[in-house]
């Protein structure tokens, strides 16, 4: 290999390049998953601020904190940050730090699309949020509605920095998710066939079924949009013989099938956590497997439940409504196979226990107050009301945000090799769950008694003062909970010792059978896998069945340590920090501003140099 | 071995190789972008409130023709692809950069077809039906476009040994331009005033002569790879994506040339 000479850029870096450049160039998927979590978590940090600011807004009738114009802006940006830089993201980040841990591999499939889909969503995030700056962000809603967006009606930038960042962060998506998928497919240990994946496993890999297939609907989309703004078509100006409604079709074709790219990731470390804590198998493996493929297919015939009010028809509403019901009967057997695994154990409670136990609760009235939707009449009531808030909240934060922080509890000793905080920790979850409630729950009576979303201000004497004032004081409550979270973070780090075993939850997957944290490489051996919960059978060969034969090899872990110089892991390349860099300006180059045709040739260069360079960079042992 | 396995050892769960499963995977993504540019084509079908309509300005012959060239393109991949898998890199070479040229006689046809719509007056502004089939085909020439700078590169990365070689290529691919430009000549008529029509066809024959010849000159270098492997993996993968790049074509051609070619104002 070493006689071939390739055309270099710049040098590849060796790899135990350290500090911060170790953290530029890593194509680590455990340093770039820490890398998604801290970036997701401080953009959690912004679009929280703004939370705040509609609460406060709306804390008294005739509130005059923000402008109309701003509170649309606020909104616009609250919600776009939530879905597309917190909880995708916060999701990534533990694909990237579970995923081959439990499937048993040393690395993704590729490690430098890996870095850089972090990047592009990291700059695709930056370009969003520049749009403050100019003092014209967003203002159409996270939906964007077409004509609200043509240029004619919203001809300030605000709304190309939407598009242009959503293009970025669905760049960014759609690379990740070819990479996972290929990642499950064809990087699993030896003997680890599909139905012996753990349920974590199999949630990732439908969520990115879900990201391949989705996200290019959403793209063509935002090209369509960003073509009637910047170039003079006419695909949503009904003037022409475009049509608004089919925005509608295109964004909710993709809009639906995203939430749940956002709900199933926290339902897969759901069921992780429960039967680590009740000591038992999962509850009917397979039903819950194929409930949460159910749910990713049949949430492609569902879109038009968000357009019943549209006008399509009855035998459209009555066949979306049918679709729509039909997705509570997959997600009921998951809830019941949560409450079934739960039931009968031996539980050990502690935060993370109770964070999945609050999910199966929360999500369950989000979920219900779904249902409520599915049916066209009531949904008529409903439409665009603060129900319709309620009931998102309630699966969003009730359902992926507290999945996700019991998996963040869960995995944080394999993380670090220390704990959170138990203590804080139930602090923590005690002020979340009950501020939760506490902000969402009195908008459901808002909503049913009228109140409509995305207005800056009401009128006194609705009767809706306390409800909000109720919820704005729990709003500023969960701030407060969010900071006890960060205390624990901070508390971990410095007071914490690390004391972290391999295995301290006495765990079932293969992530708990290497130290924590992971060295670089994760396994000296990779695992040669029996069963389903291979580790778990392992260490209690007693425990398995007849048809399970007795327990695997991990016992060869000791022989081989210090022995693994001959296990050659990818260097680490600056390549995918400059190829996101460059996708940004080039993208970015297309806001028109003045000159903005010299950023996108800059960024075009960029782009290619490190193309190029990426695909003639030599490769290492 | 290859620039994207994480480990020393190729073993993987399904026996195929990551960088084809991956692009697998890719081309189902790409089917659903495609699918969402020809589903908005279809719903906004006889809703131009404008002309000119697609029964005044579709040609179909011409695009028959642009259509059997993509087509011969495929046939000239699978040749390509399956000589450099025998080992008979010189051959595989020729016949893979045969399939770049005749994708970029394919473009030449868009380039022509689009700026003669132009010329009579259809652009993306026009009208909707301007709108919806300039950002479909459009888009379609720019993944055309993208295989063709891969099998271009593909082929180059070892023809390009010596001087006269790297002449040869350069020289080919502006035979394809002359040729292109007389195609265009002849149709655009009054464009170019008194342009003849056997000038036109004259400088095309050019540059067709000039496209063989050039090509027939190229001398390849006897030496044999020493990693042929990953180079017929990369030909492999290049050869996925431009069998689909074709299908999307065919689908696009029915959509818009055969379905949609009597379509006129709208019926009110």
């Amino acid at each position: 290999m070493t006689t071939i000479s390739y055309p270099t850029f710049i040098r590849r870096p060796n790899e135990y390049v350290s500090g911060i450049w170790g953290w530029l160039t890593t194509v680590d998927h455990k340093k770039i998953g820490t890398m998604y979590g801290v970036t997701a978590f401080l953009w959690f940090l912004v679009g929280g601020i703004e939370a705040l600011l509609i609460r406060l807004q709306l804390a008294r009738p005739e509130g005059t904190i923000l402008s109309p114009e701003v509170y649309n802006q606020v909104f616009t940006m609250h919600g776009t940050t939530m879905i597309f830089l917190v909880v995708m993201p916060l999701s990534a980040a533990f694909f990237n730090w579970i995923v081959p841990l439990q499937i048993g591999a040393r690395d993704v499939a590729f490690p430098r699309l890996n870095a850089f889909s972090f990047w592009a969503f990291l700059f695709g995030g930056i370009l969003l949020n520049l749009s403050w700056l100019t003092g014209d962000a967003p203002n159409a809603g996270w939906f964007a509605y077409a004509p609200n967006t043509e240029p004619q009606f919203n001809p300030r930038n605000g709304v190309t920095y939407w598009i242009l960042g959503l293009q970025i962060l669905g760049i960014a998506s759609l690379a990740a998710g070819f990479n996972f998928l290929t990642t499950i497919i064809n990087m699993r240990a030896p003997g680890m066939s599909f139905m012996k994946m753990p349920v974590f496993i199999w949630m990732t890999a439908v969520v990115n079924v879900l990201i391949v297939l989705a996200f290019p609907i959403i793209t063509v989309a935002l090209i369509q949009l960003q073509f009637d703004r910047l170039y003079g078509t006419h695909f949503f100006n009904p003037t022409m013989g475009g049509d608004p409604v089919m925005w509608q079709h295109m964004f909710w074709l993709f809009g639906h099938p995203e939430v749940y790219i956002l709900i199933l990731p926290a339902m897969g470390i759901v069921s992780e956590v429960l039967p680590t804590f009740s000591r038992k198998p999962i509850y009917g493996y397979s039903f819950i497997v194929f409930s949460g493929i159910a749910i990713g297919f049949l949430g492609w015939f569902v879109w038009s439940h968000h357009m019943f009010t549209v006008g399509l028809g009855p035998a459209a509403n009555a066949a979306f409504s049918v679709s729509t019901m039909a997705i509570a009967i997959p997600t009921g057997v998951k809830i019941f196979n949560w409450i079934g695994t739960l039931w009968g154990g031996s539980i050990k409670i502690n935060t993370a226990l109770l964070f999945s136990v609050a999910f199966i609760g929360m999500f369950v009235i989000g979920g219900l107050s779904g249902v409520t939707h599915a049916s066209p009449p009531s949904d008529a009531q409903q439409q665009d009301t603060y129900y319709v808030v309620a009931h998102f909240h309630y699966v969003l934060f009730g359902g992926s945000l507290l999945g996700l922080w019991s998996g963040v509890y869960y995995w944080w000793p394999k993380f670090t090799g220390r704990f959170l905080n138990e203590k804080i920790g139930l602090w923590h979850f005690g002020i979340v769950f009950f501020a939760f409630n506490l902000t969402f729950f009195p908008m459901h009576w808002l909503g049913l008694d009228g109140m409509p979303r995305r207005v800056a201000t009401y009128p006194e004497g609705m009767g809706w003062d306390i409800s909000n004032l109720v919820s704005t004081i729990g709003s500023l409550m969960l701030g407060v909970g969010v900071l006890v979270f960060l205390y624990n973070v901070v508390y971990s780090n410095l007071r914490m010792p690390k004391t972290a075993s391999n295995d301290p939850w006495d765990g079932r997957t293969l992530e708990w059978s290497i130290p924590s944290p992971p060295p670089h490489y994760n396994f000296d051996v990779i695992p040669d896998v029996k069963y389903r919960d291979d580790f778990w059978y392992t260490k209690y060969p007693e425990l398995a069945h007849n048809t399970h034969g007795g327990g695997s090899d991990l016992e060869s872990q000791e022989d081989h340590d210090g022995d693994h110089a001959d296990i050659h892991m990818p260097d680490p390349s600056y390549y995918p920090l400059f190829l996101g860099l460059g996708l940004a300006v080039m993208l970015g180059g297309f806001i028109p501003f003045t000159g903005h045709w010299v950023v996108c040739a800059v960024g075009l260069i960029i782009f290619i140099w490190s193309f190029l360079g990426w695909s003639y960079e030599p490769v290492n042992g | 071995m290859s620039n994207v396995a994480t480990t020393e050892d190729h073993y993987t769960s399904t026996g195929v190789d990551n960088r084809k499963l991956m692009m697998w995977i890719f081309l189902g993504s790409d089917c659903l972008f495609f699918g969402a540019f020809i589903s908005t084509y279809l719903v906004y079908r006889n809703r131009s409130l404008a002309g000119p309509y697609p029964n005044e300005i579709l040609d179909i012959p011409i695009t028959t023709v642009s259509t059997f060239v993509l087509l011969m393109s495929s046939l000239a991949m699978v040749m390509g692809l399956s000589y450099v898998q025998q080992g008979r890199q010189v051959l595989g070479r020729y016949w893979t950069l045969a399939t770049a040229l005749l994708g970029m006689v394919f473009l030449g046809f868009q380039v022509y077809e689009f700026s003669h719509f132009a010329h009579i007056g259809l652009t993306p502004r026009t009208n909707i039906f301007g709108t919806t089939f300039f950002t479909m085909t459009g888009f379609h020439g720019a993944h055309v476009t993208f295989g063709v700078l891969w099998l271009l590169i593909f082929a180059y990365s070892r023809l390009a040994i010596s001087f006269k070689n790297k002449m040869l290529i350069v020289a080919s691919f502006i035979s394809v331009v002359v040729a292109m430009a007389g195609l265009m000549m002849t149709e655009t008529l009054d464009v170019i005033p008194h342009m003849p029509f056997s000038i036109a066809m004259a400088v095309t024959a050019i540059g067709l002569i000039g496209t063989i010849t050039s090509l027939y000159l190229l001398k390849s270098p006897d030496t044999q790879p020493e990693i042929v492997s990953k180079e017929e993996g990369n030909l492999e993968l290049a050869g996925l994506y431009w069998h689909f790049v074709d299908i999307v074509w065919i689908v696009i051609f029915t959509v818009v040339y055969l379905v949609s070619a009597k379509d006129g104002a709208p019926l009110l």
